[in-house]
């Protein structure tokens, strides 16, 4: 575990906390952008407890956090030049929205966290600031109840923080907002990328391989000629899904994720006939389009769960139709480019 | 929220306004303006805005919001139909890549 943002320690009336530093070294650039590409992104962690920003003392703000470390590191680098007390859950090297949903960042943690390190003796006064978005696993009520603390509910974002203590803990409608504007979504785009990794080595390759068959047997120039054609049109398909859906997502008609995936997929489907990449017959072009699009819908479906706006019941609904009809899709697609082999 | 709203009637999202003492918590969790207060009540103004995190439910000292919270997540809904269990995307146990 990484402890280069450590810059010291200071002694409390209970203990000695470790004192950190709120500026991004090149170290913690380098790891932010590796786990934007999944890097291990599963085990960036910090370790729970109690950290001091500055030299807090009885009367500093606790801001209640996660253990991931870019959740960590993007709550300190808001606090640079203030006096505070940061509180780091146990939340298994998960952001706190997402722990938050799994009750890893919940009541009972922060009730046992603000016991564990005897806050109440640490400072004098009796609230902590938790992020907005950690309420999905917090009862402010029953905190209050088990420990004496106020929950206060800070920004959405951390980069809001300073502004949100300024105006004397009062946060902006525009600060309990939840966007998703064009800069978040490129954000997510390398790890959407690698989620099919090992299909997008395995794929196709088979296709390359299938590409051989004729109705005379194998012939290894086909496979060269047409595999290739078959790659790129996969990749198409999977870029379609993964990328240029996330980036255009609100401009796509359509509500269904699995729908805005499919329209783009048939936007450079007809590209890739144009560029004559989709074969000489009209059923192998056909099969390509329902290949395509189908892996695209699917791709793209698979975004709802990196978007922040789909409820659990919305994709349940989209899901009972678009899934069918995707392996529907993507097996008579398949079948058809295989039988075209042959003809 | 230009065009960034999902699909339309199908949130489990409900208030029981005769529970409610006003105190707008609802109103500050909640990341996407689904309450507001009125006659010192809350009321819904925006449902077809709500994703189900369940932050109101679990903030509301009245109990008067339910909700059928869960992750909107496809991956994870997947996940749950594969294992017979809850919709999860329980990065820490599969390793995928999800939030």
């Amino acid at each position: 575990m990484d402890t280069e943002f450590i810059s010291g320690r200071i002694t409390t009336i209970t203990d000695s906390v470790p004192q950190i530093t709120t500026v991004w070294s090149k170290t913690d650039i380098w790891n932010t952008i590796k786990v934007r590409w999944s890097i291990g992104r599963m085990n960036y962690k910090v370790k729970q407890g109690l950290y001091a920003v500055g030299t807090p003392d009885e009367n500093a703000d606790v801001f209640v956090s996660a253990n991931f470390k870019l959740s960590f590191d993007h709550l300190r680098r808001a606090l640079h030049g203030m006096n505070a007390w940061i509180l780091v859950l146990d939340t298994k090297g998960i952001n706190v929205w997402c722990a938050a949903g799994k009750g890893t960042f919940g009541t009972k943690e922060l009730i046992y966290r603000i016991k564990v390190h005897e806050l109440d003796k640490i400072v004098s006064h009796r609230k902590v600031i938790v992020p907005q978005l950690g309420a999905t696993g917090v009862s402010a009520h029953e905190v209050k109840n088990k420990t004496g603390f106020s929950v206060i509910y800070g920004p959405v974002r951390a980069e809001d923080i300073k502004a949100f203590v300024l105006a004397g803990f009062k946060a902006t409608p525009e600060m309990r907002k939840v966007n998703f504007p064009l800069k978040e979504r490129i954000k997510l785009i390398p790890v959407e990328l690698t989620y099919g990794r090992y299909y997008l080595l395995f794929v196709p390759a088979l296709f390359f391989i299938l590409s051989g068959l004729n109705i005379h047997g194998y012939s290894v120039d086909t496979a060269f000629d047409t595999g290739r054609k078959a790659i790129v049109n996969l990749l198409t398909s999977y870029l379609a899904g993964c990328a240029l859906t996330p980036i255009l997502l609100p401009w796509i008609p359509f509500k269904r994720f699995s729908l805005k995936g499919f329209a783009i997929a048939m936007l450079l489907a007809v590209l890739l006939l144009y560029f004559n990449f989709l074969g000489k017959n009209i059923f192998e072009i056909i099969s390509w389009f329902l290949i395509i699009g189908s892996i695209s819908s699917f791709l793209a479906m698979n975004f709802t769960g990196s978007s922040t706006f789909t409820s659990l019941s919305g994709v349940q609904k989209e899901m009972k139709l678009s899934l069918p009809l995707q392996i529907g899709t993507a097996g008579i697609g398949l079948f058809g480019w295989i039988v075209t082999r042959f003809v | 929220m230009n065009g960034l709203i999902y699909l339309k009637n199908v949130v489990s999202l409900k208030l029981d306004q005769q529970k409610c003492n006003g105190c707008k918590m609802c109103t500050i969790v909640c990341p996407h303006e689904v309450f507001a207060i009125k006659d010192r009540k809350a009321i819904i103004q925006n449902r077809d805005y709500c994703m189900e995190c369940g932050a109101c439910e679990k903030n509301c000292p009245e109990r008067a919001i339910s909700v059928k919270s869960g992750v909107g997540c496809a991956a994870g809904i997947i996940n749950g139909l594969l294992r017979g269990t809850e919709p999860s995307c329980d990065c820490s146990a599969s390793k995928s890549n999800c939030c």
